[in-house]
């Protein structure tokens, strides 16, 4: 190397004489005279952020974060903390995957391309769709696109979108966010026992409603099982039937292309991802007649110039970069890092994994609900329907003080009502569930 | 063998037929769902799931090659125009990766004050580096910051009985989610044309503006590199009708410490924290999109936010939200990533990485021998392949070992090759890039034509990949 390094970014690595020999190439004295700004919007103040060692920031940071208290959480509705193989962070962390953009050069981004291929092909197996695209942000936004795809490809006009009066109030507002530009509605239909009413249902229902989405599982852990009567009152009415799931889930529960699913929408970082305050992956697969209004990216197979197989983002007319205002969505950066390590979680685990896993999501929740019904000052599950993964409990003191006399003996639960709190077994082993049926014993008496 | 190529050649496995096999090529196995095991009944259930079955080190070896046959910034030069493709520290992947913030968003505030106290200082950083009054972080990209921008102003004016207000102005040299996102808001998109020096055209501008204008959407410096020197003049004429003025955050990256959004007169703004603050970007994503605002769009902000009171961190709703962007909080593990880079560089790494990508920009233009025609630039530059097809060019510049700059855009320039350096790049390798554009624009249409031929891939049918889509080995089965 020549010269000393500069101060500044440490990620610039100009010596002296690299920028000494680069301004005279440019021909000027100095950096500044490079900057073409008017004088009355020069900024010559400071921001007040010190620099530091790389050591000092990992410092910072792991202070400040150190401040979260350190809890077992017994915690889902819509983000999951399922444990994520090594083998995942290892291989999605090599720095190719990592530090690559958007494959617009695919001839040099055939591994990103072909993982993401993959990763669609894995939905295709899981929905009975036959096209799912290579991410969305999360499912509320998910189920945002979901909506203006229905508004774009119904035949007739309508307004309605119906969702559950359950909704995750996330999601609900990300919808009627996404929608405000539109003529659609977002109206609730009632549900019975944490799953859809659908007499209800039927009498919401008219020519009207645009879409009808539903949830399986539900947000209180419920298993809906009407799925396919609601999606026949949807195609009756000539509405999409959107279904909200996730890969786990879908890898034991019904098929959504077996009850009439058009759309399905979902969270897949449930594999790939631990619990991260809520950072998500959004799932999207529909019917092949929708292909070309679908949102965001889709890699397809193609061959090169030597006849073999390669991978390339394709249909792209539909997309902003190209088509701006009559583009289906305005996506541009989407979770496709987070996309290959779902693909990877799924690989790791195989069908037979994911089965069991799935299995496991129904017999633990059974098993922790009757043996928290066994508790004095609680009942459980409070709906009587089968779960996946969490159920709603009844306690007789009220929910707030429960969760935090929980807090205090280092668990995390959801309060969903006055007397009613939820739980969650993703993310806790068999141990920790015994001590949590005694310290909750302790605690809701 | 011509010019001063590399010795660069992509890694590139090959099977029969194909480079490396799908997972769905090693190993397909059925697994039957059966009422006898199942803790479910049959009508609840699937019949069976069918996927590849394979071993941990199969598996290894498979993403292993994958990753090989896969460009990244760690890899070499990466001057996509607009995308500013830095290095990424390797350290804010290991405090993004602490255990302390694996957190739910469903916890309690009390038992959430570090992760709560990131964020509010996150905040805080980003309202100073862009002059904004208040800061959310929700938006999980920078489209969706463009989505929540234009909803708050939505909002705001509807606040104000003005909902009457139904366009939004957009330059035509603006990225095409800008165009996108107004149209998803429900808004009518008005295209302003550049005057003759590539910035916005003031006479049009003013034909533009109306009482129907919501908000002008602006990148600064904009796609050309060029910094809108009318700034002031353009946000009172915005202001004037009562618009509001939306910045594009994208190009941020070239103004660090030397000009701030809130200072020019912008409303509300994107940042675009995957590209300004060197997180990675993952084949595409994840980013975050935070959006910054003035005193007077607060109130608007998506819910919830993060205040600080005399003891806590603590979530409120701003008075008038617009509600959620996002099912959750946004793209946290990336938002830890941000806080890092601005924490380790503060004002003056923060202020030398605009000072050297702008040299860079400069520099690399100098020893190109395209023709440029749009200058001052700043961070990026628009170069015309001129006679040559910008889309081959860049095929055969990856023959050289580097990637190629984004092409045939913006349109204002013919066959653009957009380039974006990034400070993060040296001499040395600003010299290998320069070497390659050079090396190029003195080949031939057939070379061109046919590259690249070093890549993992040889060229991609890219039409018959749109004509005839196949999205899954399924579809490829079916064949």
């Amino acid at each position: 190397m020549h010269g000393s390094h500069t101060t500044g970014s440490p990620y610039a690595p100009h010596t002296d004489d690299d920028t000494a020999a680069m301004l005279e190439a440019v021909d000027v004295d100095s950096v500044d005279d490079l900057f073409d700004i008017p004088g009355d919007v020069r900024f010559d103040g400071e921001f007040g952020i010190d620099a530091r060692t790389e050591a000092e920031t990992r410092e910072l940071v792991e202070g400040i974060l150190e401040k979260n208290e350190d809890l077992t959480e017994l915690l889902g509705r819509g983000h999951y903390g399922y444990y994520v193989p090594s083998l995942v962070d290892h291989l999605s962390d090599r720095a190719e995957f990592l530090t690559s953009y958007t494959q617009y050069q695919p001839e040099a981004s055939q591994g990103f391309l072909q993982a993401l291929f993959e990763y669609q092909s894995l939905l295709v197996e899981l929905t009975g769709l036959e096209v799912a695209n290579c991410s969305m942000y999360d499912a509320a936004t998910a189920l945002g696109e979901a909506a203006t795809l229905a508004d774009r490809v119904r035949d007739t006009d309508g307004h309605r979108v119906l969702v559950p009066d359950l909704l995750l109030e996330g999601r609900r507002s990300t919808l009627e966010n996404y929608v405000a530009g539109t003529d659609l509605s977002v109206e609730t239909y009632p549900t019975d026992d944490a799953t859809a009413d659908v007499d209800a249902l039927a009498g919401e229902i008219d020519e009207d409603v645009v879409m009808v989405y539903a949830e399986n599982p539900t947000v209180r852990g419920a298993i809906e099982e009407n799925l396919a009567a609601i999606g026949k009152l949807a195609t009756d009415a000539n509405a999409l039937f959107v279904l909200g799931s996730d890969p786990v889930a879908l890898s034991l529960l019904q098929r959504p292309a077996d009850v009439g699913a058009d759309v399905v929408v979902g969270d897949a970082s449930v594999l790939g991802l631990p619990t991260s305050y809520g950072m998500g992956l959004g799932l999207f697969a529909t019917r092949e007649q929708y292909l070309r209004q679908v949102p965001g990216r889709l890699v397809g197979a193609s061959e090169d110039a030597t006849d073999r197989r390669a991978y390339t983002l394709t249909l792209q007319t539909r997309e902003q970069h190209i088509r701006r205002e009559r583009a289906t969505s305005n996506i541009c950066t989407n979770q496709a890092w987070v996309a290959l390590r779902s693909a990877m979680h799924a690989a790791a685990l195989g069908p037979s994994g994911l089965v069991d896993l799935a299995k496991r999501g129904v017999t633990r929740a059974e098993e922790l609900a009757a043996r928290v019904d066994d508790i004095v000052g609680v009942t459980a599950p409070v709906h009587d329907r089968r779960h996946f993964r969490e159920f709603v409990a009844h306690v007789d003191q009220p929910a707030r003080a429960i969760a935090d006399d929980l807090e205090n003996l280092g668990y995390a639960v959801h309060v969903v009502g006055d007397h009613e709190i939820q739980l969650c077994v993703t993310g806790v082993s068999d141990a920790t569930v015994d001590a949590f049926v005694e310290d909750l014993t302790e605690v809701a008496r | 063998m011509t010019g001063d190529r590399t010795r660069y050649d992509q890694a590139r496995w090959t099977d029969d037929g194909q480079y490396e096999p799908l997972l769905s090529e090693k190993d397909r196995t059925r697994v039957q769902i059966d009422e006898d095991d199942s803790p479910l009944p049959d009508d609840l259930t699937r019949d069976s799931l069918e996927l590849p079955e394979l071993s941990e080190p199969e598996l290894a070896r498979h993403y292993t090659r994958l990753s090989q046959m896969t460009y990244g910034i760690d890899s070499g030069p990466y001057p996509l125009g607009s995308c500013t493709m830095k290095y990424n520290p390797k350290f804010t992947e290991d405090v993004a990766a602490l255990p302390s913030g694996a957190v739910h968003p469903d916890r309690s505030e009390r038992s959430l004050q570090g992760t709560l106290e990131l964020c509010y200082r996150l905040q805080d950083y980003l309202g100073r580096i862009g002059g904004m009054d208040a800061v959310t972080l929700q938006p999980p990209a920078g489209a969706a910051g463009e989505f929540t921008g234009i909803r708050v102003a939505a909002a705001y004016h509807e606040h104000n009985g003005e909902d009457h207000r139904n366009e939004v102005i957009v330059p035509e040299s603006a990225h095409g989610t800008n165009f996108a996102t107004a149209a998803l808001a429900g808004y009518d998109v008005i295209s302003l044309p550049s005057d003759e020096g590539g910035r916005v055209d003031l006479e049009a501008l003013e034909a533009a503006l109306s009482e129907n204008t919501a908000a002008l959407m602006l990148t600064n410096p904009n796609t050309l590199g060029l910094f809108e020197r009318d700034i002031v003049e353009i946000a009172e004429m915005v202001h004037d009708v009562g618009g509001l003025l939306y910045y594009d955050g994208a190009n941020l990256n070239a103004l660090l410490g030397r000009a701030r959004p809130g200072d020019m007169g912008f409303d509300v703004m994107h940042y675009n924290v995957h590209k300004t603050f060197a997180t990675p970007h993952g084949g595409g994503g994840p980013g975050a999109g935070p959006v910054g605002v003035v005193d007077d769009l607060a109130p608007f902000l998506p819910a919830p936010r993060v205040r600080k009171t005399a003891t806590e961190y603590e979530l409120f709703e701003p008075e008038h939200t617009i509600g959620h962007v996002h099912g959750f909080q946004g793209n946290w593990l990336v938002l830890v990533k941000t806080f890092a880079y601005i924490a380790r560089l503060g004002d003056e790494g923060l202020t030398d990485a605009s000072a050297k990508a702008v040299l860079n920009a400069n520099y690399l233009a100098s020893q190109i021998e395209y023709d440029v025609p749009y200058e001052p630039f700043h961070h990026e530059f628009v170069a015309s392949a001129g006679d040559q097809d910008a889309a081959d060019v860049a095929k055969r510049m990856l023959d050289y070992g580097v990637h190629p700059p984004t092409t045939k855009w913006p349109e204002i320039v013919p066959e653009a090759l957009m380039t974006e350096p990034t400070e993060v790049e040296s001499k040395e390798t600003l010299d290998q890039l320069a070497a390659a554009f050079n090396a190029v624009a003195g080949e031939d249409d057939e070379t061109l034509e046919t590259a690249p031929e070093r890549s993992s891939a040889r060229r991609i049918d890219q039409t018959s990949a749109a004509r005839n889509p196949r999205l899954s080995w399924q579809a490829l089965e079916e064949e």
